[in-house]
C-alpha cells in the first residue's frame, strides 16, 4: 500500500473529481482499487467519509460487485473467461496451465501479492476466445505461447502499456451485414432529422417502423418513449443498456466499438423526444477497453455540435452523455438494477411497478433501451418508419444482430431480418454438424437439430443476441452445467428462490453429470425449475432454470445415459464420506466397505 | 350508493383503500396470508417470497402487489401451498434450523408458516454452511445460522431506531446480514433489548439472553393455535408469547 498520506490524498483527489457525489461511488470505487489493487477498510471508510455515506453502505456496494475486491489481490489480476465458448476453445486446460506457471491455484494470489489468476462470467469475446481480463482490460486468442509471454511480463513487472498490442486486440468480425451495419451513416443525420421532423413526427415515425427492444424482452419502442415524455416531471434521462452480460452475447460490443455515434445519435435523438437533458452509457466492466475510445467520441460530438448545449445551434435542444462502468454484475442488465447501479448502489432489482418510465433514475422518468435499439432508432430518424418495417416479419420488424459463437467455422455478427431461421444461420456460419444451440443465452432457449426450421422473431424464438452451437462431438450437459453455475454465481441474492434455488440446481445436475442421479433427480429438476420459474423476483431467476428445464425435453438422452438404476441416490458419495472414517480407523476390511465394488476399487494400489 | 372499492380473494370481497397492497388490505379484513418478510410496520420488500398468491391468473407477491378493484385474487389453493413450500424447504436449508434446540421453537413464525404451508421435512438437501454466533453483547445473542435474510432488523434498526446497526452484504448465497462495526460485534453497537430491532425477527436469529424457556414447549405461541389465527410473533405482545414489548 501506500505512505497513509499519499493515500489518503488520492482517495480524497477522486472523490473530489467525481464532485463528491454519492451516485458516482461505484465509478470512485473503482478508480480507487486501480489505485491500490484492491479496497481496503480504511479506503471504503475514508470514502464514506467524504462522500457522508455510512461505511456499511460503501461496503455493501464494495462486496457487491465481482471486480471490486475487499481483500488483497495481485497487483496483476487475470481472470479468464468462462463461458462455455471459452470452455470449447479450452479455457480450462490454460487456466490450470497459467497457475502451474505462477504456482497458485485458482481464485489465488501469489504470496509475493503480484499476481492472482481466477475465472469470471464470459466477457463477450467469444468469437476470439479463450478470452481473459488482466485488471480489467480484455486479453484475446490464449494460448499457451501467449500465456509464456505473460508470465515473463508478469514476473517482469512490465506494466500493461508495455505489453505487446496484439494481446488486446479485440476484431468484430462482422459476417453479414444489413440495414443497421451495411448503409453509410453520415454523423449528425439522425440529429438533424429529428430537428427537421420535431419530436411528434420522429415518434410517429418510430410507431411506423415497429421497433421493439432489441435487448430480448421485445417492448415496443415507441410506447416506452411515449410513457416517458407524458410522464409529469421537468427532469427526465435517456439510459443505454451496454451491460451485455448475457454470455455469448457480443454485438453491443462490435456497436460500441465500431458504431459508437450511430448508438450516442439514437440517444440525443431520444433525449429530444422525451426531454431530457441527460443520458448515461451503462457499459459493462468487461468492456472497459472501450471506455479511452468511447470519452472521445463524446468529446468529438461535443466539438463539432452534435452533443452538449445548443446542439446544431438550437439554443432550446442541450443534452449530453456520460459514461458509466459496471464491475461485473450480470444482473445489473436488468432495468431497475442497472439504475440502482447507476445510482451508485448494488444492483438489486427493484418492485415494479413502478417502472423506469415514470420512476427511473433518482425516481424521474427514464427511458432504458438496449445499444442495438438506440442505433436502429438513428436509423429509423434518417431512412423513416416504413423503410426499417419493410424489413422482418409482422410482429418483429427490422433487423437482428446476432453473436454467433461455438462449433462453426465462422463466429462473429450476422445482420438478419427478423424471421430468418435457424437452419440458414448454421449453414451461413457454418455450422455443419450441430446438434443444437444455446439460443438467447443460458436465460434462453435450448434448441434441438428437430427444431432447426424455427424462426428468430417475437412470435417464435425471442433474442437479444446470443447464438452458441454445439456441435455432435459435444456433451450438451457440460453446457447445461456450466449455464447453471453461471446463475449461482450471478444471482443477487435478494429473493429466496433465485439465492437458494440455482445452487440447488446446480448441485442437482452435477449429481447427474457426474453420474450419480437417478430419475428422481430429473423430477426433481422439473419441480425447482417451475418455483423458480412463477416465484423470483426478477427476470434472472424466473430463467435461470430454462436451460436445465428445455434441455430435459430437448436432449433427454444427455441426462438418462448417465443415470443410476436405482430409485434414490444420496446427494454425496457414500463411499467417499466412509473412507475418511476407514483412514481414521486404519480399516480396510470387508464390513468398512458398503459393497464389494467399492471394496475391490479401495484395495487397488 | 359509492360502494368501497375491493377485489376478490379466494371467493371473499376484500374491500381497500388507496394506496393499499393485495397483503395490507387482507390483513385489515383478517384473512391471512402468509408472510416472513413482510410486517405491517415497514415498507414491504418483496424478498422471500412466501405470500405469492395468483393474481387474476399471475403468480405475485401479495406483499408488493397494489390492490386494484376487480382482481381476482387465489391464496389458498394446493398449486400456491405447494410454491410456499418448496420456498420454506429453501430456506431451511439454506440456514442450519435445528428447531429440536431453538429456544424459539413454539414462537417462531419461520416454523409456523412451514407448518402452516404443511411442510414435514426440508426435502433439499442441506448446505449446512459455517455462520458464527454472536454473543458479545450483554443482554442479546445472534445466531446468524438462522438468519433468513428478511431485513426486518435492518429495517427497524435504521427507520425506527435509528441506529442503523444491521446490513445485509455480499451477493448471492454470500449474503449476509452483518453487524455496522470495524469489529463485526454486536457488543461493540448501542444496540439495546429494547430496540424495535430486537423484536421483529421472525426467527431464533436475534434473542434475548437469560430468559430461555421461560414458557415451556407445549405453551407457547403456535402450539396451540396456528399462526392464521395468532398472527406474527412481532405482533403479539411478548405477554402472550410473542416479541412485541408491552
Amino acid at each position: 500500500m501506500a505512505e497513509p498520506m499519499t493515500f489518503a490524498q488520492t482517495v480524497r483527489d477522486i472523490v473530489r473529481r467525481h464532485g463528491g457525489l454519492s451516485t458516482r461511488l461505484l465509478q470512485i470505487l473503482r478508480e480507487v482499487q486501480d489505485h491500490l489493487t484492491w479496497l481496503p477498510s480504511e479506503a471504503l471508510e475514508q470514502v464514506a467519509e467524504e462522500l457522508g455515506l455510512s461505511p456499511d453502505k460503501v461496503r455493501g456496494v464494495a462486496k457487491f460487485y465481482s471486480f471490486l475486491y475487499t481483500d488483497p489481490r495481485g497487483s496483476y489480476d487475470i481472470l479468464f473467461s468462462d463461458n462455455i465458448t471459452d470452455r470449447m476453445l479450452g479455457n480450462r486446460e490454460l487456466l490450470h496451465y497459467l497457475c502451474e506457471r505462477f504456482g497458485i491455484g485458482i481464485g489465488e494470489t501469489r504470496a509475493d501479492g503480484v499476481v492472482s489468476v481466477g475465472t469470471t462470467s464470459c466477457t463477450g469475446m467469444c468469437d476470439q476466445g479463450p478470452a481473459a481480463l488482466v485488471n480489467g482490460y480484455t486479453l484475446t486468442r490464449l494460448d499457451r505461447a501467449r500465456l509464456d509471454r505473460i508470465v515473463e511480463l508478469v514476473n517482469g513487472r512490465i506494466p500493461l502499456e508495455q505489453w505487446p498490442r496484439e494481446f488486446f486486440e479485440v476484431t468484430s468480425n462482422i459476417r453479414r451485414a444489413d440495414i443497421l451495419l451495411g448503409r453509410h451513416f453520415a454523423d449528425g443525420a439522425a440529429v438533424r432529422a429529428v430537428l427537421r421532423r420535431g419530436p411528434e413526427a420522429m415518434l410517429d415515425e418510430l410507431v411506423k417502423s415497429g421497433l421493439r427492444g432489441q435487448g430480448g424482452a421485445g417492448y415496443k419502442s415507441a410506447a416506452k418513449w411515449m410513457a416517458c415524455r407524458n410522464a409529469p416531471g421537468e427532469v427526465k434521462y435517456v439510459v443505454c443498456n451496454a451491460d451485455e452480460g448475457e454470455p455469448g452475447t457480443f454485438k453491443d460490443r462490435v456497436l460500441m466499438q465500431d458504431f459508437a455515434d450511430l448508438v450516442f445519435e439514437g440517444m440525443t435523438l431520444c433525449g429530444r423526444v422525451i426531454g431530457a437533458r441527460q443520458g448515461f452509457v451503462y457499459l459493462r466492466g468487461e468492456y472497459r477497453y472501450l471506455l479511452k475510445a468511447l470519452r472521445e467520441t463524446l468529446q468529438r460530438r461535443r466539438e463539432t455540435g452534435l452533443l452538449g448545449e445548443a446542439i446544431l445551434g438550437d439554443p432550446s435542444f442541450n443534452f449530453d452523455i456520460d459514461i458509466h462502468l459496471g464491475a461485473g454484475a450480470y444482473v445489473c442488465g436488468e432495468e431497475s438494477a442497472l439504475i440502482e447501479s447507476l445510482e451508485g448502489k448494488h444492483g438489486v432489482p427493484r418492485i415494479r411497478p413502478p417502472f423506469p418510465t415514470t420512476h427511473g433514475y433518482l425516481n424521474r422518468p427514464t427511458v432504458v433501451n438496449n445499444v442495438e435499439t438506440f442505433a436502429a432508432a438513428a436509423k429509423i430518424a434518417v431512412e423513416g418508419g416504413e423503410w426499417f418495417a419493410s424489413r422482418g416479419t409482422a410482429e418483429s420488424k427490422g433487423t437482428k444482430l446476432l453473436s454467433l459463437s461455438g462449433d462453426c467455422e465462422r463466429p462473429g455478427i450476422y445482420e438478419y431480418p427478423f424471421g430468418v431461421t435457424v437452419q440458414r444461420v448454421l449453414e451461413d456460419c457454418g455450422a455443419r454438424d450441430a446438434q443444437g444451440i444455446q439460443m438467447a443465452g443460458p436465460a434462453g432457449h435450448t434448441v434441438s437439430a428437430k427444431q432447426f426450421g424455427r424462426r428468430i422473431c417475437f412470435e417464435d424464438l425471442a433474442t437479444g443476441g446470443s447464438f452458441m452451437v454445439f456441435d455432435r462431438s459435444r456433451d450438451i450437459l457440460d453446457g447445461i452445467r456450466n449455464f447453471t453455475q453461471f446463475f449461482v454465481h450471478e444471482s443477487c441474492g435478494f429473493c429466496t428462490p433465485c439465492r437458494v434455488g440455482t445452487s440447488l440446481m446446480r448441485d442437482l445436475v452435477t449429481k447427474v453429470h457426474t453420474g450419480h442421479g437417478t430419475r428422481q433427480d430429473l423430477e426433481e429438476m422439473r419441480k425447482l425449475g417451475r418455483i423458480m420459474q412463477v416465484a423470483c423476483h426478477c427476470g434472472l431467476g424466473q430463467t435461470a432454470p430454462n436451460p436445465v428445464l428445455d434441455s430435459l425435453d430437448e436432449f433427454p438422452e444427455a441426462y438418462e445415459r448417465r443415470l443410476r438404476s436405482t430409485a434414490y441416490e444420496p446427494a454425496f458419495d457414500l463411499n467417499a464420506a466412509l473412507e475418511e472414517a476407514r483412514q481414521l480407523t486404519g480399516r480396510r476390511d470387508p464390513g468398512a466397505y458398503l459393497n464389494e465394488r467399492d471394496l475391490l476399487l479401495g484395495a487397488m494400489p | 350508493m359509492n360502494e368501497q372499492p375491493h377485489f376478490i380473494l379466494d371467493g371473499r370481497r376484500v374491500p381497500f383503500e388507496d394506496g393499499q397492497t393485495l397483503m395490507t388490505a387482507a390483513l385489515e379484513a383478517g384473512v391471512y396470508i402468509p408472510h416472513l418478510c413482510f410486517n405491517p410496520e415497514f415498507t414491504p420488500h418483496g424478498s422471500c417470497r412466501v405470500c405469492l398468491v395468483k393474481v387474476n391468473g399471475r403468480v405475485q407477491a401479495a406483499c408488493t402487489t397494489p390492490a386494484a378493484a376487480g382482481l381476482t385474487v387465489q391464496s389458498e389453493i394446493e398449486e400456491l401451498r405447494e410454491l410456499r413450500r418448496g420456498i420454506l424447504q429453501m430456506l431451511f436449508v439454506e440456514g442450519n434450523h435445528v428447531c429440536p434446540a431453538c429456544e424459539k421453537s413454539g414462537a417462531c413464525q419461520l416454523q409456523a408458516v412451514a407448518y402452516y404451508v404443511g411442510m414435514l421435512a426440508p426435502h433439499y438437501t442441506h448446505f449446512y454452511p459455517r455462520h458464527p454466533v454472536d454473543a458479545s453483547h450483554p443482554e442479546a445473542v445472534i445466531d446468524f445460522n438462522r438468519c433468513i435474510l428478511c431485513e426486518l432488523c435492518v429495517r427497524a434498526s435504521r427507520d425506527v431506531d435509528g441506529k442503523n446497526v444491521f446490513a445485509i452484504q455480499g451477493r448471492g448465497l454470500q449474503a449476509r446480514l452483518v453487524v455496522n462495526t470495524p469489529s463485526g460485534q454486536l457488543g461493540a453497537t448501542s444496540f439495546s433489548i429494547d430496540d424495535k430491532a430486537a423484536q421483529v425477527c421472525p426467527t431464533g436469529t436475534i434473542l434475548i439472553k437469560h430468559r430461555g424457556y421461560e414458557t415451556p414447549i407445549g405453551q407457547r405461541l403456535y402450539d396451540r393455535k396456528p399462526i392464521s389465527m395468532v398472527g406474527d410473533v412481532a405482533q403479539v405482545p411478548e405477554s402472550q408469547g410473542g416479541r412485541r414489548h408491552d
